[in-house]
């Protein structure tokens, strides 16, 4: 809402900057994870819609294209060496982590958005952990960890130029999303970026959901917890006497 | 081929896992461990949630000590009596042991103290094993060497004495209970089935004969762990079926060949081999806790 209201105050204290829009739709709204699943790919393309033919002098047209999954609360541990071994100390929760976040862009994000509109609108792997409360020094290098560690975990990423642009006017990128991904429901932002102003953009929706025995197997072990532990117990029994039957028979 | 675990929420590698349950079913059938003190970090180590690992590793252990215990009873080396009487323990000491947890889960330590006591029991039971297997080969090198005549400890003064006929014992029922209490708080604690604590407790503390001690530990490990599973099922929703399925294909056929191995290697070899095995994964431990680790962070699931 707060994103809308800005874009509209932005489009109308600058008349002179012509009418852009963005037009967007996904090669799919919603990821199954099924068993088998190794990681999905999103195809993301849309086109620029112009009621003016632009001005003589306006600068480069960029796109920019954020996936993030569902904000999670998390709590940071630090280590640090106390009476000789390495222990947790402090711990600091941190809101709103998503829990994935992967942004993609025409170009080096540096060069074609202002560090306003990054912040505002969390546009950039270096905004994806908005830390809330006191913005000590402290609480930052915990919100920091988070990014590092999802980075390293294939979570989070930032890949500029992968959005290729044509003739100013249709745009596609292809996303990949990891195999440890989560369920939840992700948002797809597109932002159009004119002189590294953000002129117009749009959200789209992704469910990602357990599908089929992953599905199963998962509620199965939420609504009927004790079924599901005897079951389990049950299998292990029941592999248990299998296997030794069938070694006794291939022994004789 | 991979493979996404529905509870870990993680994908992996089927063949990996398969491996790793038949590595570790192998070593349970050799030893009449149940193999949750190497795989439980392992898991930990390729990414599985903690958690899950250890409430997994527990529903695995059933299958690989069911499959074990089996070829145990054709051989009739399970003191049935003696395994009732420590699963009775284990009992209570699994459900002391879970409240246990749930305290150091509050305080924030539970990691620090898990890996502490891996360490210090690991430590302590693989080192006493290992110089007493060493004594025992050496002595039996010798011409003449007599074999340990039973010493009658303050153990023999104890009420409520019972015989054990498999395990030729005539002692009181109050030991194997506070053996089992204890390795059922620690099985709890460290996520592990116990027999490796277990084990040494029946040899040198009840004097059983290693022959019997096996199956018997194996026996009394499937309640134990079968109560766990239900407890992180019911409790924690951590038991992954699909992560259990893969360890138990892998582990059950690892027990099979893992108890013909271990018929045909001497009392004093199979001693030594799990002593080894069992100070090298306490180094490692230990090395965890001494050595700066590469990332000083880590996140915790949820707030409080």
């Amino acid at each position: 809402m707060l994103r809308i209201l800005i874009t509209a105050i932005m489009l109308i204290a600058s008349p002179l900057m012509a009418q852009e829009d963005v037009v967007v739709d996904l090669s799919q709204n919603r990821v199954d994870i099924t068993a088998t699943f190794a990681g999905s790919n999103i195809f993301v393309f849309g086109a620029v819609k112009r009621e003016a033919p632009l001005p003589e002098g306006t600068g480069p047209l960029d796109v920019a294209i954020v996936i993030e999954g569902p904000l999670e609360t998390v709590t940071v541990r630090r280590k640090e060496k106390k009476l000789g071994i390495w222990v947790n100390t402090d711990s600091v929760e941190v809101h709103e982590a998503p829990s994935f976040f992967t942004i993609a862009t025409t170009r080096p994000l540096v060069e074609m958005l202002n560090e306003g509109d990054r912040r505002d609108y969390a546009i950039g792997l270096d905004f994806a952990v908005r830390p809330q409360g006191p913005s000590e020094e402290d609480v930052e290098s915990f919100a920091e960890a988070v990014i590092r560690i999802r980075q390293d975990d294939g979570l989070y990423s930032q890949r500029e130029g992968i959005v290729n642009l044509t003739e100013e006017t249709l745009f596609e990128a292809d996303i990949s999303l990891p195999a440890n991904l989560v369920e939840g429901d992700y948002n797809v932002r597109i932002y159009l970026i004119r002189d590294k102003n953000i002129v117009s953009d749009a959200t789209v929706g992704i469910a990602v959901r357990k599908a089929g025995l992953e599905a199963w197997l998962y509620n199965l072990s939420r609504e009927y917890a004790l079924l599901y532990g005897l079951l389990s117990i049950f299998v292990a029994l029941a592999a248990g006497y299998g296997a030794s039957e069938i070694f006794r028979r291939l022994k004789r | 081929m991979q493979i996404y675990l529905p509870i870990a929420e993680v994908s992996v590698n089927m063949f990996v896992i398969l491996g790793l349950g038949g590595m570790v079913g192998m070593l349970s059938g050799i030893f009449g461990v149940g193999g949750g003190f190497l795989m439980t970090p392992i898991l930990i180590m390729i990414g599985i949630p903690p958690a899950v690992a250890v409430a997994t590793e527990a529903n695995q252990i059933v299958a690989s000590s069911f499959s074990g215990v089996l070829a145990h009873f054709k051989r009739k080396t399970v003191d049935i009596k003696m395994g009732l009487i420590l699963m009775v323990g284990g009992l209570v000491g699994a459900t002391l042991g879970v409240q246990i947890f749930k305290y150091l889960k509050s305080i924030g330590q539970v990691e620090l103290l898990v890996t502490l006591s891996y360490v210090i029991f690991l430590g302590l039971v693989g080192g006493m094993m290992f110089i007493e297997s060493l004594n025992a080969i050496r002595r039996a090198g010798k011409p003449g060497a007599l074999p340990k005549k039973k010493k009658h400890s303050w153990m023999h003064g104890l009420p409520f004495k019972t015989r054990f006929r498999t395990s030729g014992l005539y002692i009181s029922v109050i030991p194997p209970i506070v053996i089992g209490i204890a390795v059922g708080i620690l099985a709890a604690i460290m996520g592990v089935g116990g027999g490796f604590i277990m084990v040494p407790a029946m040899i040198y503390m009840l004097g059983m004969p290693t022959k019997v001690v096996v199956g018997t530990s194996l026996f009394q490990i499937i309640f134990v762990t079968a109560y766990t599973t239900l407890s992180h099922a019911t409790q924690n929703f951590t038991v992954d079926a699909i992560l259990a399925l893969l360890l138990i294909l892998g582990g059950v056929i690892g027990a099979q060949i893992g108890t013909r191995v271990g018929v045909k290697l001497k009392a004093e070899q199979l001693r030594i081999l799990l002593a080894g095995m069992v100070l090298i994964m306490c180094a490692k431990l230990a090395l965890d806790l001494l050595l700066m680790p590469s990332e000083l962070f880590s996140i915790g699931a949820g707030g409080h």
